[in-house]
This record gives C-alpha cells, structure tokens and sequence, in this order.
C-alpha cells in the first residue's frame, strides 16, 4: 500500500473516531454528532493525503511526525473557526486531538507504506 | 654511555627481527602483531603504492608443516571474496624460505575495542550481523573458520566488518553450486589440520567438540557456536569463558559451563539472550542450523519481531508490541487522557 493510500485510509479512521469521541464533550453535541463524524472524517482524509505524499517525498521520522503535528493542527484550526448553533468555539476541545491525530498519522506513514520504486536511467 | 629507553629497545629488537625482503617489493614498515607461528607487519607494497599486512612464518620451515599449512591458509582465504573476508594480494616464499603473504591492510579498531567505546546495543548488533554475513559466505564455500573470536574481527574505518586470521580454517570439500547459501549437508570428516586429540582454537571461545579434540566432530555448527560466543561477548563485553589456566577453561567448554548472559547484565533482553544460549548450545543439534538461522533471529529482535528462540508468554509480547509502537501508544494515551481531562473539565 502506498503512503498517500496508507495515509487517507488511516486518517479517515482516526477522523471518524476523533469525531465520535466529541460526544465525551457533553449532551449537547449529541444532535450535530453526525456532521461533526463527517466532517472529522474528510479532516482526517485531507490530512491524510497531506502527510502521506510528504513521507512519500521525505523519509525522515521526525520530519513526518512534525509534519503530520503541524497538518493536524492546521486543519483542526480551520474546523474549530466555525462556531456551533449558540456561537461558542471549541478552539481547544478540536484543535488537540487533532494535532494528536496528526502526530500519528505522521509517524505512521513514515514507517509504513510503501516506497515508491527508484527508477534509474 | 647512553643507556636506550625500552622503546627504543624494542624499536632495535624489531628491526633485528624483521625479516630480509630483498626480492620482493615490499618494506617493513612496523611489526603489528605476533602469533605462534606467525607475524603480521604493516609493509609497503612499492610497486603498488599502498600499505598491506604481510604475515610471515616466524621461523624458517624446518621439515615441519607450517609452510604448507601457511600456504593453505593464503589459497582459503584468497577463494573467500566478500566484503566481510580480508582480501589477499599475494603469495610469495622469502629468500630464507620463510612464507609469507600480504592481505588488505585494515585500519580501524577490534571487535573488542569497538564494543567497549560503542555503547548502543543495536549498533553492536549490526556489526554481528555483518560479520554472520560474511561467515554464512564462507560455509556455502565449505571453509570453516574455527576460530572466531573480538580480536580477530576488525571494524574498519568506513564501519565495514572484515573476520580476520583463517589460519586454523577447514576446507570441508564438499560440493556445492554458486547459488547455494547454505552448506550443503552437514560434515562427514572434514578436512582437520590438527591430529586427533589436539585442541584448535582459543580456549574462551571454542565450542564443546572443539575443546575435546575428537577429530570429525567439528562441522558448520562448531562456528555457530564461535558466533554465540561472539555474540555473547557483544551483549556482556566478556567472553563465556573468561580468561583462566587452559585446561580449566577446556573442561569448561567441554561441559558448556558459562553464566548466561543476564546474570551478568540484567539489561540484556530475554530474547536476546535466548538467541545467544541457543547459539552456545552444548549439543550441535540443539544450535542454529546454520548462520542464516541465527542472524534471522538477530535481524527479527532488531525489527520489534518475535524471534525463533524464545516462545513469548501474553505479557511479553504485549511488552514487545509496545515497546514496538511506543510513539503510537504514548500518543493514544495522551490523547485519551486529553479527551478524558475535557470530560471532566465540561463536568465541574
């Protein structure tokens, strides 16, 4: 399997998790739980894809790991920009899991996945 | 009178000693080792422009059969090219009649050095792995090298691992292809150099058979066992049978009395140490079939995998997978205590 193959179905697994795990948040999110599992799943694929085509460029285990932090943090932030239907940000529930998410994904497409063949002259 | 400092004693002593190279295009330069039969100098090839290590009977051959086993030593190693196998140059016979021959000069430290300066255990392992390598070639080639041991694998400069001093190897003269990696079929009276009874080898690294002297009894697996010793040496810096009189150190090979590893080091990994008393066995059936066999099992303890030697309870390999996956463990915690902290937070 490749990397960027690797890398979007492992996000979209971490994602869809890392959403469902927003029902420890409180009752209230219960009612928007399945737009937030969609959209932690296509944040965890966009992610994925991301990190996946950087360990497919670069082999370097702390490179990806920083990477994936940095990429899951980026997006966790540009998903917890929207407020929710009484206007409060959940900046900090939504953006550390999701760099943690990043971190995994990171290290996990540097060390597996396939490495694309060098083809020589 | 002035009197000389010992090394300049020594300095006097060693170009006295230093045999006459007129004939051949080679020029001492210092004397780097001595052995029982044999020295080995750092000389100058000067038609080649390089430095080599040229070993040289002692003595001159008086109608014993030093010069025929020097010779053989040369033709062994000069059919063993790989990387791991010190390379000979040349062949000759001085005009005093000694023999001699010039290898690779290497530069770099012993095993034993490089265990006592490299303190990371994986580091050491690879080396080992090289060196199974380069052993593993010399078996599917039907050499025995019989004598392994630190001081006389070499790390060269560039990190490369190159086994040194065949002379005591066997040439088991069995058949075998160019594709074959393995020994084709286990010793039957493999060619001995030492009459029966007669002990081969150094006496903290030889296995059972070895220190018995029973003459067919040494095959491929005699080696397996020099290679637990040396890998028994990696893990705890010591060899199994430390320095003593020879002939306690004999019978203590002969009944395969050694501390196993972790007792002298309670860091050495179960699996670890499991590989290294399975190489050290007391009965050749009961080792590695072959060198593959065993560095498989190093290789496997490199990669986080569960190694042949040593069956795992539950907890071990859930230890073992952890260890594996540690970054991924530590993160899923911290992120289900991150998770855990907001519902207790959302909860006051």
């Amino acid at each position: 399997m490749s990397k960027p193959l690797l890398g979007v179905i492992l996000g979209a697994v971490l994602g869809a998790i890392d959403g469902l795990t927003a029902l420890f948040a409180g009752p209230e999110v219960a009612p928007m739980i399945v737009s937030i599992v969609i959209y932690s799943t296509i944040k965890g694929i966009i992610a994925g894809v991301i990190i996946g085509f950087v360990a497919r460029k670069y082999h370097s285990l702390p490179l990806g790991i920083i990477v994936g932090g940095i990429v899951g943090l980026a997006l966790a932030y540009l998903v917890a920009m929207f407020p929710d239907e009484s206007g409060k940000h959940y900046y900090v529930e939504i953006m550390i899991p999701g760099t943690l998410v990043g971190l995994i994904l990171g290290y996990a497409t540097q060390k597996f996945g396939r490495h694309p063949s060098r083809q020589t002259a | 009178m002035t009197n000389l400092s010992d090394d300049q004693m020594r300095r006097l002593r060693d170009l006295v000693d230093a045999p006459d190279l007129s004939g051949t295009r080679y020029r001492i330069e210092r004397r780097i080792a001595v052995g029982g039969m044999a020295t080995v100098y750092l000389a100058y090839d000067e038609a080649l422009n390089r430095n080599v290590a040229l070993k040289i009977l002692t003595l001159p051959d008086s109608g014993t059969d030093l010069a025929p086993r020097m010779l053989r030593e040369a033709k062994i190693v000069a059919q063993l090219e790989h990387p791991g196998i010190v390379p000979i140059h040349d062949v000759g016979t001085l005009t005093d009649g000694r023999v001699y021959y010039t290898m690779k000069f290497v530069q770099g430290q012993t095993l034993e050095q490089q265990v006592a300066s490299h303190a990371n255990l994986n580091d050491r392992l690879r080396i080992f792995l090289r060196i199974c390598d380069a052993v593993a070639f010399a078996h599917s080639r039907g050499v025995l090298h019989r004598d392994l041991k630190p001081s006389n694998i070499m790390v060269g400069a560039f990190g490369e691992s190159l086994v040194m001093d065949w002379g005591v190897a066997a040439n088991m003269r069995e058949k075998w292809t160019s594709d074959s990696s393995e020994p084709r079929s286990s010793s039957k009276n493999p060619e001995p150099i030492t009459q029966d009874g007669a002990v081969v080898g150094t006496p903290g690294y030889l296995s059972p058979e070895q220190a018995s002297g029973v003459k067919g009894t040494i095959d491929y697996r005699s080696d397996i066992y020099g290679l637990g010793a040396v890998l028994y040496f990696v893990l705890t810096g010591r060899p199994p049978i430390p320095d003593q009189a020879v002939a306690v150190a004999i019978d203590r090979a002969i009944r395969g009395d050694f501390a196993p590893p972790r007792s002298l080091s309670n860091g050495i990994p179960r699996r670890l140490e499991a590989i290294c008393l399975k190489a050290l066995a007391l009965r050749p059936e009961d080792r590695y079939a072959s060198v593959n066999a065993l560095s498989k099992d190093v290789g496997l303890y490199l990669d986080g995998e569960p190694v042949s030697a040593r069956v795992e309870g539950p907890w071990e390999k859930v230890a073992r997978w952890i260890n594996k996956y540690q970054f991924i463990v530590i993160i899923a915690l911290v992120y289900i205590i991150v998770r855990f902290f907001f519902l207790l937070w959302r909860g006051l």
